[in-house]
């Protein structure tokens, strides 16, 4: 019988193969932590645009940058992914698409639709 | 938060600022891309209405308990040792309260000024 002591606790990312549900799941991660990273460029950029005339100016070429343009793209992959990855569990939560072709289906349909919708978003907005 | 409650409590907190923060979310980019302020003082005016800037404010609330759940959860797979543990939950902590203060500042500075 295993100890207590043998269960695999913590996660050694190298020894993971992941299948489709585990790769959207790393995605709702890796754009989650990346969203909490971009929190304060955001704050820093609603507290700049609301000052004076100029600051919003200053704010607006800075989203228009090229670089602004990039960082915008990943903000707006990232919160649809995270979004629709989030909805999915809470579908989960409620018991639905939780067979395994489905939730393989669903998951593979949230990684492919994500980006897609993220650059729709992104051609919205400029 | 008291360690009896603290993986259910975290469980509701995440799905119910989720709610919200969708809510908003869609609420907010969708209004940028069909009727976005063209002017600062359309801008300004947008963020100093009082729904919105409490809409906003309760949005600037559920992403901060919203990240310190999903941060915390990372960093409890990634980093085994106590001590750093405890001093990387306490950065983001700070990192979390200080941004949910400034977003609020100036929030309620374009409010008042």
């Amino acid at each position: 019988m295993k100890t207590s002591t043998q269960r695999p606790v913590h996660l050694n990312l190298l020894k993971i193969r992941l299948p489709i549900g585990g790769i959207m799941s790393i995605i709702h991660r890796i754009t989650g932590v990346a969203m909490f990273v971009a929190i304060p460029v955001l704050i820093y950029l609603l507290d700049l645009s609301l000052r004076d005339v100029a600051s919003y100016q200053a704010a607006g070429e800075m989203v228009r940058s090229p670089l602004g343009v990039i960082l915008l793209f990943g903000l707006m992959w990232g919160i649809s992914h995270h979004l629709l990855a989030g909805i999915r569990y809470l579908l989960i939560d409620v018991h639905m698409g939780v067979e395994k072709e489905t939730a393989r289906k669903t998951a593979l349909l949230v990684t492919v639709v994500a980006p897609v919708i993220g650059a729709l978003l992104l051609w919205g907005l400029l | 938060m008291s360690r009896k409650a603290s993986g259910l409590k975290a469980w509701v907190i995440q799905r119910v600022t989720a709610i919200y923060i969708a809510v908003f979310s869609i609420y907010l980019v969708g209004a940028l891309i069909t009727d976005a302020p063209i002017n600062y003082a359309e801008w300004k005016g947008w963020f100093a209405g009082s729904v919105m800037s409490v809409a906003t404010l309760l949005f600037v609330l559920s992403v901060l308990m919203h990240a310190w759940v999903g941060v915390r959860d990372v960093l409890i797979d990634y980093v085994w040792n106590t001590s750093q543990r405890v001093i990387a939950l306490s950065v983001v902590a700070t990192i979390l309260i200080a941004c949910a203060l400034w977003a609020t500042q100036a929030l309620v500075l374009a409010r008042l000024v």
